[in-house]
Formats: C-alpha cells, sequence, structure tokens
C-alpha cells in the first residue's frame, strides 16, 4: 500500500524556547492543508505538549540534546513524528515498532509527570501512537474533513 | 512567543494581567510571580483577556496557584479567557474546580 505525502523534517535542541517555534511551524503546514481554525488550535497544543514531553524526557539525559519532529502530510490526514533523540527517522522501521496507546503502558505512565500533557494529545488528535524502545517516539494523526465548499472544489488543493 | 506579565492592585484585589502566550517557555516566570501573589493577598485575579494560546503547562501553574490559595484560605479566580483556552478547562473538567469567570468571545459565562 503506496500513498504519495509531503515530509518535512525538523531537528531543534531540546530546550523549552523552541517549543514556540515548533507551533508556528505546524500552524503553518496546517493551513496549506486546509485544516481549520480551531483544528491548528488542536494541533497546536497537542504539538506543542508532545515537544514539551520529548523536552523533559531528553533533559533526564545528558547526552541527548535534540529533539527531532517529523510531519507527514497526506491528502486526508496529517502525522506529526515526535522523537527526543537526535537521529532521523526511519519511518518503516518506526511503523514496525509502534503499538496503540494504551493506559497501562509504562512509557505511558513515565510520560504523565507532565499532568494533563498526553490527556491533552489524546482529546484533541484523531489517533495516537507511542513507541519506547530507543528513546520516546509519539506518533500522532489529525484527519482533515473537507467541508461542503471544498468538495466543490471551491478551496485550495493541491490533488489534481 | 512571549508572555507579558503586569500585576498591579485594583481595590485590594492583586490583579495579574498576561498577554502573549503560556507554554513550556514562559510558565516559569509565570507560576513565579503568581504563587508569591497568591501568598500574599487574600484575593487574586488572573486577567487572561490577551493570552491568545495557553497548554497543560499553564494548566499546571494554575493548579498550583489553585492549590495555595485553598491553603491559605484567599481567593483565585480567573478572568476573560478566550475561547481557545477556556476549551482546555473544559476537556481537562478544571473548570468545575477553578472559578473561572467572563469567557470571551463564546456564550459560556
Amino acid at each position: 500500500m503506496k500513498q504519495a505525502f509531503d515530509f518535512v523534517e525538523m531537528k531543534v535542541p531540546a530546550k523549552s524556547e523552541f517549543v514556540g517555534v515548533l507551533r508556528l511551524t505546524i500552524s503553518g503546514l496546517a493551513n496549506r492543508m486546509g485544516f481549520s481554525y480551531e483544528e491548528i488550535e488542536d494541533l497546536k497544543v497537542a504539538t506543542s505538549e508532545a515537544i514539551t514531553n520529548a523536552v523533559n524526557h531528553a533533559y533526564y539525559d545528558e547526552d541527548t540534546g535534540e529533539v527531532t519532529i517529523g510531519f507527514g502530510m497526506y491528502d486526508d490526514r496529517i502525522e506529526i513524528m515526535i522523537a527526543d533523540r537526535g537521529g532521523s527517522f526511519d519511518l518503516k522501521e518506526i511503523r514496525e515498532q509502534i503499538g496503540p496507546y494504551n493506559d497501562g503502558e509504562s512509557s505511558v505512565e513515565e510520560m504523565r509527570e507532565g499532568g494533563f500533557g498526553l490527556f491533552l494529545i489524546d482529546a484533541l488528535m484523531d489517533k495516537v501512537e507511542i513507541n519506547n524502545n530507543h528513546g520516546v517516539i509519539v506518533i500522532m494523526t489529525k484527519f482533515l474533513y473537507e467541508n461542503e465548499v471544498g468538495q466543490n472544489g471551491d478551496q485550495i488543493s493541491t490533488t489534481q | 512567543m512571549n508572555l507579558h506579565i503586569d500585576d498591579h492592585l485594583e481595590q485590594d484585589v492583586g490583579v495579574l494581567k498576561l498577554s502573549g502566550e503560556i507554554d513550556a517557555y514562559t510558565a516559569p516566570q509565570l507560576k513565579e510571580k503568581l504563587l508569591s501573589l497568591v501568598e500574599e493577598k487574600p484575593n487574586v485575579e488572573v486577567d487572561l483577556l490577551k493570552v491568545s494560546y495557553m497548554d497543560s503547562t499553564g494548566l499546571g501553574v494554575f493548579i498550583s496557584a489553585l492549590k495555595l490559595s485553598k491553603e491559605k484560605g484567599h481567593e483565585f479566580k480567573l478572568v476573560n479567557l478566550q475561547e481557545n483556552v477556556y476549551r482546555l478547562f473544559n476537556i481537562t473538567g478544571l473548570n468545575e474546580v477553578i472559578n473561572i469567570e467572563n469567557t470571551v468571545e463564546g456564550e459560556i459565562s
């Protein structure tokens, strides 16, 4: 099953002052894809929460000073990946190792230290997956529900 | 992406007027100011009219302030919340425990 998509990857220092920079990035990408104002607000909060978790997590591990963020832009959804290890994403490898978000898992307990962060991610996104084998990787998805204007071709779209 | 904090007294009520964004970067300075104000004043009001963005780090600060105000027997409330900011209190159920007044741009009161 192959699906064409655009992919943007960023690597930032694991410092809280970069959370706002990434919020601007997700806001711009989601706006380009046609998400609504409310959906963009959801994406900003969910992305900030995941990056804040990654920054806090990387903090305990002296030699991991970077957070990697990947944005996969599909026709019908955006997938945001946040990893608290500096290495680039091997998309295929991550896919194979990821499991569905589950309340009982230890990786989730670890992230809950931040309070409401993961709860909000789960509430604001359509799908959340967490992988904890090498550092923590969060993959979260939000679907693009086109409105009727979009169906009539009255909306900017990248599909031909 | 900064937070500006202005603090003044309005008829014995300690008012904290915030403008900007509350996130992991700005929350620590807010926490410091807010907790010392709640500690000192029996009545504290936080005006969020000009706060355009907030996430769980902000919720954490307000939970700390609420706890401290209960300990001290002080009053603590939030006023003039934008719709997107209020929404987080609503989703997490914190609107039930924190005193919130005058949300703007919506029908919630």
